[in-house]
């Protein structure tokens, strides 16, 4: 049978490295599985989050070859199996051990994010009426299986590490789908703008690219958020202007503002 | 003295899952103080996973549906043995708990006229389980998440909790680990909600995850309470059996709902071959109807693919077993065929089957718009678990409450698809109010110093065995496979018996394993402290087993294949001992009121 080597970063708060697993490869094999046999036969502590195997849960996010993918969906006849694989964890966020990350930010986020307020109901018994076209739109962000890989790859929190301003593109996505979910009657625009500083996505989508449920983050949630934003808070022409230069990604290359 | 960290609440809730999160949002919102902990990140939990759909009789479909129809169904899928009160209450409540999802947000696949759509599932008499597209689960965990956070309720993510402590009879906390650091923590309440899910990580195919280690089972055993149906494993019929890595996920029974159908290699649809005798009149007898009726036709039997999940997981295995069987040891699904009858079949199989769409895509290289599917049983759901009452969800032991997968008594011998998620709904809320009303008339109990150290010193004692020692996984693999083996989905007495020694073998070899590493965020030393929890619920099962001496539901055994009514009146008990010996009780099963007798009769 065929082995293949993955080269798995092990550490802690304080640091680590990579160490080389040789392991026996077999027909359909995802990282995640290759993980779990080098843990039962080689690193009984390796440190590895997961719970469905199967896209689900969000959980098992890594970097693989340096992509941020899902460890059960990535499979290993899509991976050049002739050199090591490097797994290692998302990178954006605090190391815990391992593969496993801090990411309570994020929970911390959603938070800090207006919940979901309803209009009266429509019918006497309480219950509401939506067309389904207009629920279509939302679902496809209600999709969001909080992997956390657009945060994990979006530069103004990996690079320019603005944590403290900045609710990046999973929470853009949240907030999408609040403001064009057909019952509700919250207003963030002014959080978009202010303690969310949606105006430092300057729309590089590689978010989008990473998503592993295929959510068009970049053109159905944010820039219809920056569209509101804009609508709100400046005069026509600033607003062109704005998502002329926002639509461009090769302009920016520095930290945002 | 070890060390640790003290947290007080009203009432604790163990589980983050669809049951635990609206215990906790109920119990919050009668004015307690809550904890709710959980073994992975919110939001994570099982209920994430489920793709079908809610059961609750809205008749936003059929109109002819109702609470009685619902009841009747639920009595019926559990050969009688359930909890009549709980199936009762889940029939009348659960569409209201749907409907406040959707006062919380949810976002339900609607019906033309913009109310909840509602889809035909097994066992279910008319389309019953709102739902959005495959990925329920998701909807109702976000869903409960995103309302509960703001509820006032704290979360302590990525804990484990090892043991209930007791005082005098009743409970009075918790004593757990937090997995990032191994740091212990100590919990005290005034009332506890178990809402762990299930045990599935006892067999080696499964479509649960590595939290499915009957913890909320073997913790509330331990503490005196009984546990009930213990016998009664869902093995679903349809979970994916190639490649070999994914062996077990999930295919969900709505790719059937939607006109999905079963054959053999033969190209035979041999569910045909075999409608038990209580679904006869229920059941299409021709292909032509069985597709009317997954398209709507209200005058139309259900397709024999609809049957119980028990029925067809048995047929699957006996054409497995007689050799027509595909050729990876499974049997044929296949939605493409509905190509031959409507228009944009691709699409449709998409827009309402996504997520098994990509699954078979990504996973195993299958297009399922085009070609079938290959898919054999999966351990799937526990029926039985902590018994309970039926209206406050409080087990045999004060103060100690649970729902959900845990809990029983709801699905007797088995259980129909959907009815889980509305279950935690129901069932989640009631234990949250009146382990709120627990706590609101009781105190704080004292906490027993010996307790805690004892749970300390059994947790910490992997790390100092020697290293020649044995590691806790092969143990854990060993299991699964005897459990599979041995206690599977066609059961004999026989085997039975083999079981309990080796569950003794394995126990033994439990005690002496060795874990590497530190405390910190170390998988070896979580999968050892859940292992002793796996071996109670598998002797549980076991045990059960045993003592039912029939086949009814999903406890099938080969040598006594036939109902036997003396069984037919009994729910069998697991109790610890006062010598820490398993006890076995037949307990006759309660008298149900005349009305809901009548229910029944009216239906059948
Ligand atoms: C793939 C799949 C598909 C399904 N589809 C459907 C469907 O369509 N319809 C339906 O009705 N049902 C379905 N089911 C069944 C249903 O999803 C589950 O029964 C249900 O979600 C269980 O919910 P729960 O709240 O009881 O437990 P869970 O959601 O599993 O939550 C258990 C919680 O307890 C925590 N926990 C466990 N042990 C401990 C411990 N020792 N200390 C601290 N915390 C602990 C866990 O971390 C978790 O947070 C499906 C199940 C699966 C696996
Ligand atoms: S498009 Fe915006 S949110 Fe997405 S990665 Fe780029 S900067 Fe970040
Ligand atoms: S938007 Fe996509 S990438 Fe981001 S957390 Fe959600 S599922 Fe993951
Ligand atoms: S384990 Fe759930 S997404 Fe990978």
């Amino acid at each position: 049978m065929a082995t293949a080597t993955f080269r798995v970063w092990r550490g802690d708060r304080e640091g680590g490295r990579f160490q080389d697993y040789s392991t026996v490869v077999s027909e359909g094999m995802v990282v995640l599985d290759a993980m779990h046999r080098v843990q039962a036969e080689q690193a009984h502590d390796l440190a590895l989050r997961w719970n469905c195997k199967a896209g689900k849960c969000g959980s098992c996010s890594a970097e693989i070859n340096g992509m941020p993918r899902l460890m059960c969906m990535t499979r290993l006849n899509q991976l050049p199996l002739d050199k090591p694989v490097t797994v290692e964890p998302l990178r954006a966020f605090p190391p815990v051990r391992d593969l496993v990350t801090d990411v309570s930010w994020n929970f911390e986020v959603k938070k800090s994010i207006k919940p979901f307020k309803s209009r009266v109901p429509d019918a006497p018994d309480g219950t509401w009426r939506m067309a389904q076209k207009d629920v279509d739109r939302v679902q496809e962000f209600r999709k969001c299986i909080e992997c956390f890989l657009c945060q994990d790859v979006c530069h103004v929190l990996r690079e320019h590490r603005k944590f403290a301003e900045f609710a990046g593109p999973r929470y853009f996505v949240h907030m999408a789908a609040l403001e064009m979910h057909p019952l509700d009657v919250e207003d963030r625009t002014a959080e978009l703008k202010g303690t969310h500083s949606i105006g430092y996505c300057n729309i590089t989508t590689c978010c989008r690219k990473v998503c592993p449920e295929n959510i068009t983050i970049t053109e159905n949630a944010i820039i219809p958020l920056k569209e509101r934003v804009a609508d709100r808070f400046y005069d026509p022409l600033t607003k062109l202007f704005r998502i002329l230069r926002g639509g461009d990604s090769r302009r920016s290359t520095g930290p945002p503002r | 003295m070890p060390e640790y960290t003290t947290h007080t609440y009203d009432v604790l809730v163990i589980g983050a899952g669809g049951a635990g999160l609206r215990a906790a949002i109920e119990a919050s919102a009668a004015g307690v103080s809550i904890g709710v902990i959980c073994k992975s990140l919110l939001g994570k939990a099982h209920t994430v996973m489920a793709e079908g759909g809610i059961a609750a009789a809205m008749g936003n479909v059929d109109e002819r549906d109702n609470w009685q129809v619902h009841f009747a169904d639920t009595m019926r899928g559990g050969q009688y043995l359930n909890n009549w009160r709980m199936a009762e209450l889940h029939a009348r409540e659960s569409p209201d708990c749907v409907r406040e999802l959707e006062a919380w947000g949810a976002l339900f696949d609607r019906t033309k006229d913009g109310r909840i759509l509602q889809r035909n599932f097994g066992g279910h008499k008319y389309p019953r389980l709102a739902h959005v597209g495959d990925r329920t689960g998701l909807e109702m965990i976000r869903t409960l998440q995103d309302h509960g956070i703001h509820q006032g309720i704290e979360v302590h993510m990525e804990c484990t909790v090892l043991k209930l402590l007791m005082d005098d009879g009743r409970v009075v906390g918790a004593f757990g680990y937090d997995r990032e650091r191994g740091r212990f923590l100590l919990f005290k309440a005034k009332a506890v909600v178990v809402a762990t899910g299930g045990i599935g990580r006892a067999y080696k195919i499964t479509s649960n995850s590595w939290e499915y280690t009957g913890d909320g089972l073997a913790l509330a055993y331990d503490a005196g309470a009984d546990l009930i149906d213990m016998e009664f494993l869902q093995f679903h019929p349809t979970g994916m059996v190639w490649p070999p890595s994914v062996c077990g996920i999930l295919v969900t029974e709505g790719v059937r709902g939607e006109g999905g159908v079963l054959r053999n290699k033969e190209h035979r649809r041999f569910m045909f071959d075999d409608i038990p005798e209580p679904y006869r009149t229920q059941t299409a007898d021709n292909e032509e109807e069985g597709w009317r009726y997954t398209q709507g036709d209200r005058n139309a039997r259900r397709p024999p693919e609809l049957l119980t999940r028990d029925h067809i997981a048995r047929c699957i295995v006996r054409e497995i077993k007689e050799g027509r069987g595909s050729p990876h040891g499974g049997v044929l699904l296949d939605i493409s065929w509905i190509k031959e009858r409507i228009p944009n079949a691709e699409e449709h199989i998409k827009k309402k089957l996504p997520s098994m769409y990509h699954q078979f895509k990504q996973l195993a290289d299958i297009d399922i718009t085009k070609e079938p599917m290959e898919v054999g049983p999966t351990t799937h759901y526990m029926m039985g678990g902590i018994k309970v009452d039926g209206d406050t969800q409080m087990s045999t032991v004060p103060g100690l409450f649970a729902a959900g997968e845990c809990a029983a008594g709801l699905h007797g011998a088995n259980r129909l698809g959907g009815n889980s998620l509305s279950d935690l709904l129901v069932f989640g809320k009631r234990a949250g109010y009146y382990a709120a009303c627990f706590a609101k008339k009781s105190g704080l109990g004292p906490v027993a110093d010996a307790q805690i150290n004892l749970a300390a010193s059994n947790a910490l004692a992997p790390f100092e065995r020697t290293n020649s020692a044995e590691g806790p996984y092969q143990v854990q693999q060993d299991l699964q496979e005897m459990m599979q083996n041995l206690v599977g989905i066609v059961r004999t007495g026989g085997e039975l018996e083999q079981a309990l020694p080796e569950l003794e073998r394995l126990g033994e070899r439990s005690k002496h394993l060795a874990v590497s590493g530190n405390r910190e965020y170390n998988n070896g030393w979580h999968t050892a402290l859940d292992l002793p929890n796996l071996l109670t619920v598998s002797e549980a099962v076991t045990r059960a087993a045993i003592e039912r001496q029939e086949s009814r539901g999903a406890h099938f055994r080969e040598d006594r294949p036939n109902k036997d009514p003396e069984f037919g009146k009994v729910n069998i008990i697991i109790r610890k001992g006062p010598a820490g010996e398993m006890q076995v009780i037949r307990q006759p099963v309660p008298a149900m009121p005349q009305e809901l007798k009548q229910i029944i009769e009216e239906m059948k």
